[in-house]
């Protein structure tokens, strides 16, 4: 049973950063866009499906809460700060989706907070991750690290490594579901956004030795992990060249997979722990009535019901959008 | 733990969850309507289903988002300014907001997207399909809350062990008889909401003397819908001051301003309670309907605030106060709605023009009705989150320093107070244009995909969905 939520909530924070992770990207990519054209196609090939992209973070909340509530309790207290400003930005970005068609003279406030906000939220959520990566501080299972605890070099790093993770996973999306210039552009952005993304795994694990964070001990203990980042790099190359043939379907997924790799590796070197090195997946755990009364219904039939929804919205809005009419 | 600290995030969450009850509150309601409308047009074929459908589509669409970013905030909200309460409660209350999240927001997300650009993509099945789930969604989420806020006030089928509230029946938290009065309680207020939205709506247009023949529609329907719901809403109500007699005697008590055991008790009709002196000023009283109301008796003995130790008891003006304006609101609103029914059966409604403009200012009734109806309770059961086991003081993140409550506390005023203004001018000038839409531009056959938002979507004028019936 508790093997069975760890598996959903992992599941469920990788469709999140895969889904979410192409909008944010998206709207990060947004900022730079040089026309009106060009920010309403961006927009379109996200609109219809942003909603159900964002409503997975909730799942992921609400499996943590549910079946591990201590981590919940610990994770979202501990990250007030993160956590308010990822949930504004999230707030700002959302509302510019319907706010800026219904704008006239203000249509820029709205193209400010749906990028400020996409940068916002992604920054803190990979500033989380970095700073779970490099240990917080607890005593007795509440948090003692006080307000900025979670800010350090490190996990700032890890905020901007994620921005420009997300950015590649929405440029390698606009290039898949878009045509003309704006296809154009994403294809010009993939090298240099990619080159940022190796430089941060570089950094990142140049900082994780040199500091020798407990985490790196993982990968000397379990040397099978570094399957993981070769299938990574296995991706990294077939990007390379999907991108030199000009090829519009393979990126997304070849940037989908490296995502998956480095959760992969991230989430097996936390293993068995869910906070590392202060609670372990057990000690999490709810009580077995919990977890079994999520299981038998939201668990074993809602998942598969909720995965049906999504491919349902993306099979109804697959393809290329269609390019920007006379209207504009 | 700091009661700075403490109080700034009471405020907050006050603050968010009076928020975000306002969109819910008005989309459960309009999207069972859409349903409806999208029902009632594929059956008849009436063009005006149609139009009416796509522009309150685009209110929806506004509406619909602005609840679902604000919502995101309270799944978040329990874990950073109320972890102990996280901690003891989430075995119970975190499977029950799990379900509301896979069984509803997930459903409405993902027809949501269809609901608004899917049209020229699907089969008109399929198209009414989506807005029904959508709508199905709405609900359930609403039914997952209302479980999850009643086990909140009346904790129920649970063992306490290790500091955590461990489940034991889980048939008993769901299905007790506190959720069965208060889930229809909320949900017909906001069925009341989008009802009274939508003739409001139709009654300005008739004010305006502008679209005659779908304002008919709206206040046809928005009335005749809120005429049957609300004595059934006034008995639901009843019911639920039931469960509060029972369950929650201090929050009854404070509810009556009823400051000491009376037998039979009379019944405060308006004063001003005094918790300084224990006392109400300026009270206007009936003697014994107090015990009618409490337990349908002329002779019962019903329980006083000072029956309970000072530390146990909850403020009493604002449940005493915000009680009587929703009860207020639900009298007026009766009487808007049944006078406008029988003078829209006698085809009267046309020339009622000082009925007309009480319909029109009426929109925000039902709105301060569900607010009000939410402070009697939440106020109401202070002191305590769990009631009668843990304090509101207990539950908060031990932690917590007060100026990073406050930070947050002004950046959600702030951000809200900006979305709010804009969100809710988007939607008036959307209701001002009308169903023939904003401004003339030319018109477009749906291309697939083609508009990125709804307010892009030039609503098609009557010529093009005849063509296209």
């Amino acid at each position: 049973m508790v093997m069975y939520w760890v598996a959903l909530l992992a599941i469920s924070i990788l469709i999140y950063l895969l889904l979410d992770g192409f909008d944010l990207g998206v709207g990060m990519l947004f900022g730079v866009a040089g026309s009106e054209a060009k920010r309403d196609a961006m927009l379109r090939t996200i609109a219809p499906v942003w909603d159900g992209n964002e409503t997975w973070l909730i799942v992921t909340g609400v499996i943590m809460w549910g079946a591990f509530p201590v981590v919940y309790a610990m994770v979202m207290s501990a990250f007030y700060i993160p956590v308010l400003v990822m949930l504004l930005g999230l707030i700002l970005r959302g509302v510019a989706f319907e706010f800026r068609g219904k704008a006239r003279s203000s249509r820029w406030v709205w193209d400010v907070s749906f990028v400020a906000g996409s940068f916002a939220a992604s920054f803190m959520q990979g500033a989380m991750v970095g700073a779970l990566v490099e240990g917080l501080q607890f005593s007795n299972g509440d948090y003692t690290g006080g307000t900025f605890g979670w800010l350090t070099a490190f996990s700032a790093l890890c905020g901007i490594g994620l921005c420009f993770g997300y950015a590649l996973l929405g440029a390698c999306w606009l290039v898949r579901k878009s045509d003309g210039p704006v296809r154009d552009d994403a294809r010009r952005q993939i090298p240099p956004l990619a080159l940022g993304v190796l430089v941060f795994l570089v950094v990142v694990f140049a900082y994780a030795l040199a500091e020798h964070l407990p985490i790196l001990q993982r990968w000397t203990d379990r040397p099978y992990l570094l399957a993981f980042p070769a299938i990574g790099a296995g991706a990294a190359a077939m990007l390379a060249k999907s991108i030199l043939r000009h090829d519009d379907y393979w990126p997304f997924h070849m940037v989908a997979l490296i995502f998956v790799a480095a959760f992969a590796t991230l989430a097996l070197s936390f293993w068995p722990y869910m906070i590392p090195f202060v609670v372990t997946i057990d000690e999490a755990a709810a009580p077995h009535a919990s977890l079994a009364f999520m299981f038998w219904g939201a668990g074993l039939f809602v998942f598969p019901l909720m995965l049906l929804y999504v491919a349902v919205g993306y099979r109804v809005f697959r393809g290329k959008t269609a390019p920007a009419s006379d209207h504009y | 733990m700091d009661p700075t600290a403490l109080l700034l995030s009471r405020l907050q969450f006050a603050f968010t969850i009076s928020f975000h009850i306002i969109f819910p509150a008005f989309t459960i309601g309009l999207a069972a309507w859409l349903t409806v409308l999208e029902a009632m047009h594929q059956y008849s074929g009436k063009p005006v289903y149609r139009t009416l459908f796509e522009f309150w589509l685009k209110i929806f669409g506004v509406a619909f988002g602005m609840g679902v970013v604000s919502g995101v905030v309270m799944a978040f909200q329990f874990g950073t300014n109320w972890s102990v309460l996280s901690k003891m409660s989430g075995p119970i209350q975190g499977p029950l907001l799990s379900y509301e999240t896979f069984t509803a927001f997930m459903l409405e997300a993902g027809f949501f997207g269809i609901l608004i650009f899917g049209r020229p993509r699907v089969p008109p099945w399929f198209y009414l399909f989506s807005t029904a789930m959508v709508a199905l969604g709405t609900t359930l989420s609403a039914f997952w809350i209302m479980v999850n806020n009643s086990w909140m006030q009346v904790p129920t089928g649970y063992v306490l062990e290790n500091g955590q509230f461990v489940p034991n029946d889980w048939a008993q938290i769901i299905f007790n008889r506190v959720v069965w009065v208060r889930f229809p309680h909320m949900l017909l207020a906001s069925y009341l909401t989008g009802a009274f939205c939508v003739a409001a709506t139709g009654a300005w247009y008739l004010l305006r003397r502008t679209y005659r023949a779908e304002a008919h529609v709206m206040l046809r329907m928005g009335l005749a819908l809120a005429a049957v719901l609300l004595p059934v809403q006034l008995f639901i109500g009843h019911l639920v001051g039931d469960y509060v007699h029972d369950y929650q005697p201090a929050k009854f008590a404070a509810i009556e301003a009823r400051w000491h055991d009376e037998q039979p008790a009379s019944e405060v009709l308006i004063a001003i309670p005094d918790s300084s002196t224990g006392s109400n000023k300026y009270a206007i009283s009936i003697p014994v309907l107090g015990s009618i109301i409490g337990s349908m008796s002329l002779t019962s003995k019903e329980v006083g605030l000072t029956s309970f130790a000072p530390q146990d008891r909850p403020p009493v003006a604002i449940p005493f106060f915000a009680f009587r304006i929703m009860v207020g609101c639900g009298f007026v609103m009766l009487g808007l709605a049944w006078l406008g029914t029988y003078l829209g059966l006698k085809h009267r409604l046309d020339r009622s023009r000082l009925l007309l403009w009480g319909i029109f200012l009426s929109f925000p009734l039902p709105w301060i009705a569900i607010l009000t109806g939410w402070y009697t309770a939440e106020v109401g059961r202070q002191p305590w989150t769990i009631y009668g086991v843990l304090r509101t003081a207990d539950a908060v993140t031990p932690f917590l320093t007060a100026s990073a409550a406050l930070t947050s506390l002004i950046l959600f005023v702030a951000v809200y107070a900006f979305i709010f203004s804009f969100g809710t001018y988007y939607i008036y000038r959307l209701l001002r244009a009308g169903p023939a839409g904003l401004g003339g531009k030319p018109l477009h056959a749906p291309v697939p995909n083609r508009p990125m938002s709804l307010a892009d979507q030039v609503p098609a004028p009557r010529s093009y969905l005849e063509a296209g019936e």
